[in-house]
């Protein structure tokens, strides 16, 4: 596949990040290329929230590093690395509650290089996700979930980022919804947005990306091109079964 | 009683920028300021100082005193309050409270016990003056002082790019990391904003009372009362409080003589706290 001629985007080397004396996450490494959507399988505590924190700021490293496009961005705060051009839809969307749709889409403009242009990033995530214009006056309180989701999602686009992290973006969805913010998900991809994936679903995740990892208990269990993989191996090595059998 | 009711309207209106400051630095960081009271006392010390001392112009002297104000806030909530925040509230709470205590010893150091008051033209002037009526001057400015900057604040809040990343960071602070904005400076310009209103309060209570070097405690007890009838948080609410305080005061005070007005200004307050405990227009219920 692609990976071999494009550009790394993010180089995660021998991430360790803990929890007090709890290890969440032992020596990740993994490289998303410019481009691609990249995905990360595990199950519920596996490390994947912990990852992609971690690569947002938001949770320090206690040993390794993250680099992004040449600049090593572990250590810097939250706010510095969305202005280097990475972003997140956080695990349960975390839209602002006490806000309009069109006010939560307006802080994604939030950075003061992004503001002149925020017209025309509005534009591009209405057409995306028709229903945020049609609710655009109203309180995102009223949204449902699916509808939150396309918020959350819209709202990091509005960063005009470079790489998107999804964390679980569609817990406790219904099928039909899950299948158009996907489809949606290709759309933004297209565009050149390089996208990273988080979820739990196996068939799902290989389906929809070029390359996978599998998480297990805070490690990498296996990894490989998406089309690649054999679902059943995938399977054991999200449930620790080829280890620990 | 016509008389009671206007006064505790145009009172309302001090009141309400009383709490304003206090209100938005709840709203946004979750912590009670203590200090509150005190630090508008200190602005109107400040502006008196300036007034007397320095220049005869009073409005200089306020903007002087705003630019103190503001930077004292940076300063506070910088090297203070930020420093603490993360380990939870209580420790900023007590941070807020020595603060109170130091500036109110300061100013007994500084200024003496006495009581003193800032001359104006205003203070002795009605612009209404009949048999049934009449308005002092200075209750209507400050009224309409205290709409002014409740609407200014509103517009701030709802339409500009500041005012959303205060929102935001308001609602959930990591989401507002996640679209940018540097949340601890948002505490900080929060609390200079806070101190603007301060300030303003401040100036309009030494115009309009006597004060000491202890009054501080007494206006912070009054803009816990607004904020906590209005709701904490929210603007529109700080108004709505202020009004419902000095008319409920002033009312009291004409129906069961003047000795109970402050009492009737807070038994009000209980009352409606027993029947919404979030107070009148609180902002939605949180998670
Ligand atoms: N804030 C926290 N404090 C302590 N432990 C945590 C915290 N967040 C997550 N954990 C623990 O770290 C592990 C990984 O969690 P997480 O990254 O959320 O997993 P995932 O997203 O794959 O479900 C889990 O065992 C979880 O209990
Ligand atoms: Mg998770």
């Amino acid at each position: 596949m692609k990976q071999n001629q494009v550009k790394t985007m993010l180089q995660v080397e021998n991430l360790s990040v803990n929890y007090g004396d709890f290890q969440a996450i032992q020596g990740v490494s993994l490289v998303i290329p410019e481009g691609s959507i990249v995905s990360i399988i595990g199950s519920n505590g596996a490390g994947k929230s912990t990852l992609l924190n971690t690569i947002m700021g938001i949770n320090k490293p206690r040993e390794g590093s993250i680099t992004f496009e040449n600049q090593l961005i572990s250590g810097m705060p939250t706010n510095k690395i969305v202005a280097a051009g990475v972003t997140m839809s956080p695990e349960g969307s975390h839209v602002f509650e006490n806000m309009t749709v069109l006010d939560n889409l307006l802080m994604g403009s939030y950075l003061p290089h992004l503001r002149a242009n925020k017209e025309k990033q509005l534009e591009k995530v209405f057409s995306l996700f028709p229903v945020l214009k049609e609710k655009s006056n109203q309180l995102s309180t009223f949204l449902s979930g699916g509808q939150r989701q396309m918020l959350a999602l819209g709202r990091a686009i509005m960063t005009g980022p470079k790489l998107l992290l999804c964390d679980e973006i569609s817990l406790g969805l219904a099928p039909v919804v899950i299948k158009d913010i996907y489809v949606k998900l290709k759309e933004i991809n297209q565009e050149g947005i390089t996208i990273v994936l988080v979820e739990q679903d196996v068939t799902r995740s290989l389906k929809n990306s070029d390359y996978s990892y599998v998480m297990l208990k805070g490690k990498i269990a296996m990894q490989g091109e998406s089309s690649q993989l054999n679902q059943e191996e995938v399977t054991d090595a999200y449930f620790g079964m080829n280890q620990y059998a | 009683m016509l008389q009671s009711l206007v006064n505790g309207i145009l009172l309302g209106g001090l009141y309400a920028i009383i709490g304003i400051g206090m209100s938005l630095v709840f709203g946004i960081m979750r912590l009670t300021n203590l200090a509150h009271g005190d630090l508008m006392i200190l602005a109107t010390y400040t502006t008196l100082t300036i007034v007397t001392s320095v220049t005869g112009n009073l409005w200089i002297a306020v903007a002087a005193t705003i630019l103190v104000m503001v930077a004292l806030g940076f300063l506070i909530q910088n090297f203070l309050v930020n420093r603490v925040l993360d380990k939870g509230s209580e420790p900023a709470l007590l941070v807020t409270f020595g603060v109170s205590i130091f500036i109110s010893n300061f100013l007994l150091k500084v200024f003496g016990a006495d009581n003193k008051i800032i001359q104006n033209s205003l203070a002795s002037k009605n612009v209404i003056s009949t048999e049934h009526l009449s308005i002092s001057a200075m209750y209507l400015f400050s009224f309409l002082v205290g709409i002014a900057v409740i609407l200014s604040l509103h517009y701030i809040m709802q339409k500009t790019y500041f005012g959303r990343s205060i929102r935001a960071t308001s609602c959930d602070r990591m989401a507002a990391e996640l679209n940018g904005v540097n949340t601890k400076r948002t505490f900080s310009y929060a609390m200079m904003v806070a101190m603007v209103t301060a300030a303003i309060a401040g100036v309009l209570v030494g115009s309009t009372f006597v004060f000491y070097p202890s009054s501080g405690t007494q206006y912070l007890i009054i803009a816990f009362g607004v904020v906590v009838i209005g709701g904490m948080g929210s603007l529109v609410g700080t108004l709505v409080g202020g009004i419902v305080l000095g008319v409920a005061q002033l009312m009291g005070g004409h129906i069961f003589g003047s000795a109970y007005q402050m009492l009737s200004g807070y038994i009000v307050l209980l009352l409606i706290l027993a029947i919404r405990p979030n107070g009148l227009l609180s902002v939605g219920a949180r998670k």
